[in-house]
């Protein structure tokens, strides 16, 4: 390294498991997953918290990670995209996404699942238009966000479904 | 909210004949090509909603874009791009970003002197401007540096002297002689780039006996793609003298051509470029771009990897998108509303580059023949550069714009002839397999089953007139109809050449498994999907087992790109043939084996078997080791060339196309009087597709083709402050309003199937021609609702307002452009029309339309 950056080194929730990533200390939390972590399933189209591309979340709530520092999240759970899945399992939304083609070139689709996800933890039964309010933070060009709300609605009968079945 | 119509599928016997000429070849299986317009009961992949063969990659986060691949010892790279939007470039001083620790290298323009473009006729690019900058953001220099920080701190010392120069602001003022032209090498006068003068037939003398004449302008605002994904690219020279470059690109067989042009004498056939998953294209990543051809030359200067990922102020910067185009249209009808002729006129504001210009300059003007039998045409189109960033391809090409304009004429023929909008159109449809004014080849044409699809199910008999306010917010309603066609590909390739446009290869092995290898480019469109989907339909395999390898010019044969709607139809027949080929080879070497002959094979569920005695047969795998025993390593190939196309003059090539897709559509408003907000609830649209690959995917681009309409309708704008260094003035995505969850409208979607026989299974376009009628159809029902036109694109509230305030003082109620101005066209290129659109024009058009 030809140039001194102050790099800072603390311990990270991610996905459950604990990280202790290096990194410049300027950078954000997008940048620490995507460049420091390896974890690039998180994206980014302005980085300047318009677009939802960036979406993950703390402790379950959706959070922009181009506008938060790793140090606001010390101590907190932060769950990816790579996180959603249940081993090999696929979450009941990512199966709805693909199957309703609700992603079609898939870049904004991580956020989508995570506020989806962060909507359907908090509340099991929302109807269209609580799922068009919780998606509006995020921008999609190419579906015109129909696929989408409507596998939000499939994965939620489906989840509700296997709830059932459970009790 | 989507439903198929399932009853209409017509084989036509003589289209068919014309596929078989056309395709020659004795080891092909002719049997099995000419029957790909089977029946769909027949079809066990083709047909079905099946997910797309990545979906999973997508919906875990684990596809990887450009902007995700990292290499070891990357540097990042960054563009120092000018602050003028016209200037001499006086000096450039390196020295202290050189000096810079971190930094590895700085490029400025003189390291990089051979023109470029997209087009031939336009190789007015430079990767870094050597002399002048012509729009903002036009990047002078470039550094690489171990970290982007590193590399924006050096960028931003290098010293640049400008001189600046009177900008061109806007077309009128590219009309004049006194400023300094922005390209003195590629333009027709003054600042204006290209001119086009096409006439087909007297129009004049048409015009003048039609019972109506309108004269209209129109106003169609520049918009942009906004992909989320900004672009990105990857450059690294191997140690062996192998340059690769991924790059997040809709073309990467041009992009190969403009850096083989650029970093000559590094040869061609040492240069890979890899075109990774697009996170969206639209049209926006169909250039060759600068920052791409920068990446790599300062790879081949570093020997390191070099990563450039744009961020979304230069994405605005590099546009390429939509064309503002001022339109002047005079139009003659007869009392039944059937065309005399029409003479139309477009002023393109291209901004600094030519781009795909002159081909947006010539769609402009082709398109409008191919909906309603327009028995004279004329067409006039010119289109300036001026400093802005360039405009380009964008869903659609060059045709959203005079489909505004014809469209909303067409509403305004009607309401003045008092006919209804809908019989308007259905009356003067084009019937199938004809030749427009301008010599374009019809082939299928589902237009009048588009329009009583969605008449019927809007309700527009019932309800166009009488919607009144609706009763919860009490806001005026209405109901506007447009309709449109759109190309299947360009007849014609970028760069002229006698070869293919789409190239398939097929790799068999013994474990039964499947490679296939094409230049296509998937940027969200599904196209990896569609070739995994007919080869497995042929071979009988399940898609989700097919290995698809697309878009790595080293590895795949040249697809020429995704753009113009071309690739279902051309990847799809080019892999329809080596899957024919394959199977072909197959079955005569289990023929063999099994004893029954070929022709008797049938290839499904993984097995070859006899149709006389299903049981008989071979699982997919031992098939493959029989054939590989028989005649060697099992490897087809297949390709596409459209057919010729039927026009013979100069600018003939714009236009041509293998198939013609067609939409019509219903939206239905609600105007705000009081903000002049104007909403759209609901949008019945129904496509003529020939036949859907996959109906969950077609339906999809459907949507998204009215979403993205609606966002140009309604918002989107890429505006300059003209007086004031014509500056962007909302280079991002928070001021740049584009439409949100909440804006979705309800979509009432008809796929309509009717086999085109120059469509692998029939199939057409379905990526672009949705987006067209969408503009229009809303302008319409705003006048439905509340008796004004809007006669300018975006329909924004303030339009509106003045609009209702002219109507209530008893001022024509319009808004919109006044006057078209005075542009040296060329005297124009005569050509007739086709003789059979001249009888149809002398036949009462009632005995015509009658299906």
């Amino acid at each position: 390294m030809d140039r001194p950056v102050t790099r800072r080194c603390m311990p990270l929730r991610i996905n459950g498991e604990t990280v202790q990533p290096a990194f410049a200390a300027h950078k954000t939390l997008l940048e620490v997953l995507r460049e420091d972590l390896g974890l690039t399933g998180t994206k980014h189209g302005c980085e300047l918290g318009e677009c939802g591309a960036c979406l993950v979340l703390l402790d379950g709530e959706p959070v922009l990670s181009c506008l938060l520092m790793p140090q606001d999240c010390a101590g907190r759970e932060i769950t990816t995209i790579e996180g959603l899945r249940d081993g090999p399992e696929l979450h009941p939304l990512q199966r709805a996404f693909a199957e309703l083609g609700a992603a079609q070139c898939g870049y904004c689709t991580p956020g989508f699942l995570l506020a989806a996800k962060a909507l359907l933890d908090r509340e099991p039964q929302p109807d269209r238009a609580r799922i068009v309010e919780a998606l509006s933070g995020n921008l999609c060009r190419c579906t015109g966000y129909l696929k989408i709300f409507e596998a939000v609605e499939r994965a939620r009968d489906a989840l509700s479904a296997a709830h059932t079945a459970e009790e | 909210m989507s439903e198929r119509d399932p009853d209409r599928e017509s084989p036509r016997p003589s289209a068919r004949e014309r596929r078989r000429r056309r395709r020659p070849g004795p080891d092909v299986n002719r049997g099995n090509l000419d029957s790909h317009l089977r029946p769909r009961e027949s079809l066990r992949v083709i047909g079905k909603p099946l997910r797309k063969i990545e979906a999973f990659r997508k919906v875990c986060g684990e596809m990887r874009y450009a902007d995700d691949l990292a290499l070891p010892r990357m540097l990042h790279m960054k563009l120092l791009r000018s602050p003028h939007p016209y200037a001499r470039i006086v000096r450039i001083d390196t020295t202290e970003a050189e000096a810079t620790p971190g930094v590895h290298a700085v490029l400025t323009g003189r390291d990089l002197p051979t023109p470029y473009g997209i087009l031939p006729v336009s190789q007015d690019e430079h990767a870094l401007c050597i002399d002048r900058v012509r729009h903002i953001g036009d990047p002078v220099a470039a550094v690489a540096a171990v970290d982007e920080e590193t590399a924006e701190a050096a960028a931003e010392r290098i010293v640049v002297e400008y001189e600046p120069l009177e900008p061109v602001a806007n077309p009128e003022q590219a009309l004049r002689e006194d400023r300094e032209p922005l390209h003195p090498d590629f333009s027709a006068t003054a600042n204006i780039h290209k001119l086009v003068s096409l006439r087909f037939g007297d129009t004049d003398a048409a015009i003048e006996d039609a019972d109506l004449v309108l004269e209209d302008t129109f106003f169609y605002e520049g918009n942009t793609h906004l992909p989320i994904e900004q672009h990105a690219c990857l450059a690294h020279l191997e140690p062996d003298g192998r340059l690769t470059l991924w790059s997040s690109t809709q073309t990467p067989h041009y992009v190969h051509r403009a850096l083989a042009k650029v970093l000559a004498p590094f040869p061609a056939s040492r240069i890979r470029v890899i075109a990774c998953h697009n996170g969206g294209g639209f049209g926006g990543k169909s250039d060759p771009f600068n920052h791409e051809i920068v990446a790599c030359k300062l790879a081949l200067v570093t020997g390191r990897p070099v990563k450039c990922a744009l961020t979304r102020e230069e994405v605005f910067y590099c546009h390429r998108g939509r064309h503002p185009v001022l339109m002047w249209v005079r139009t003659g009808f007869r009392r039944d509303g059937a065309i005399t002729g029409m003479h139309f006129r477009t002023l393109l504001d291209g901004g600094a580059y030519g781009s795909y210009g002159v081909a947006s300059t010539f769609y402009t003007g082709a398109l409008q023949t191919v909906t309603y039998r327009v028995p004279t045409y004329r067409f006039e189109g010119a289109r300036a550069y001026t400093n802005k960033p360039p405009c380009g391809p964008k869903r659609g090409h060059g045709t959203p714009q005079p489909r505004f304009g014809l469209e909303v004429q067409l509403d305004k023929a009607a309401c003045a002839l008092g006919i209804d909008p809908a019989d308007l159109r259905l009356r003067h449809l084009h019937p199938p397999g004809a030749l427009t004014a301008n010599h374009l080849r019809v082939g299928s044409m589902g237009l009048r089953a588009c329009i009583e699809k969605v008449v019927e199910a809007s309700g527009w008999r019932e309800r166009r007139g009488r919607l009144g306010r609706c009763p919860d917010t009490g806001r005026a309603r209405g109901l506007g109809l447009a309709c449109s066609s759109y190309i299947t590909g360009a007849g014609l390739p970028i760069y002229w050449n006698a070869m293919p446009h789409s190239g398939v290869q097929l790799k068999l092995d013994r474990s039964g498994g499947v490679t296939v290898f094409c230049g296509s480019t998937d940027i969200g469109q599904g196209s990896d999907s569609v070739l995994a989907y007919v080869v497995a339909e042929e071979l009988g395999l399940d898609p989700f087992s097919i290995h698809v390898v697309a878009g790595d010019t080293d590895l795949t044969p040249v697809d020429l790109g995704s753009y113009s709607s071309r690739v279902t139809l051309m990847t799809g027949n080019a892999a329809l043939e080596a899957a024919s080929r394959a199977r072909s080879l197959l079955a005569r070497a289990v023929g063999e084996e099994l004893g029954v002959p070929p022709d008797r094979l049938a290839f499904a569920e993984g097995r070859v078997f006899d149709t006389a005695e299903p049981e008989y047969g071979v699982a997919f795998a031992e098939a493959v080791e029989i054939a590989e025993a028989r005649f060697g390593t099992i490897g087809t190939t297949g390709s596409y060339t459209p057919p010729p196309a039927a026009g013979r003059y100069k600018g003939a090539g714009v236009g041509p196309s293998p198939a013609y897709s067609y939409t019509a559509c219903v939206c239905e408003v609600e105007v705000d009087e009081e903000t002049g907000i104007v909403a759209v609830p609901r949008v019945w649209i129904a496509h003529d597709i020939g036949r859907a690959i996959n109906p969950t995917l077609a339906i999809g681009q459907v949507e998204g083709g009215v979403y993205m309409g609606l966002g140009e309708a309604l918002m989107e704008s890429m505006r300059y402050r003209e007086k004031r260094r014509v500056i962007h003035r909302h280079p991002s995505m928070l001021e740049y309003k584009s439409p949100t969850s909440f804006e979705a409208p309800e979509i009432h979607t008809f796929l309509i199937e009717d086999p085109d026989p120059n469509g692998p299974y029939g199939a057409k376009e379905v990526g672009q021609g949705p987006l067209l009628p969408i503009p229009p159809a809303v302008a319409n029902a705003v006048y439905d609702a509340v008796g004004v036109r809007i006669d300018e694109v975006p329909i924004e509230p303030d339009k509106v307002l003045r609009a209702l305030e002219a109507k209530a003082r008893g001022k024509p109620a319009r808004v919109g452009p006044r006057r078209f101005p005075a542009i040296p066209f060329p005297d124009p290129i005569d050509v007739e029309p086709p003789a059979s659109l001249r009888t149809a024009a002398d036949t009462p058009s009632e005995e015509l339309a009658t299906p």
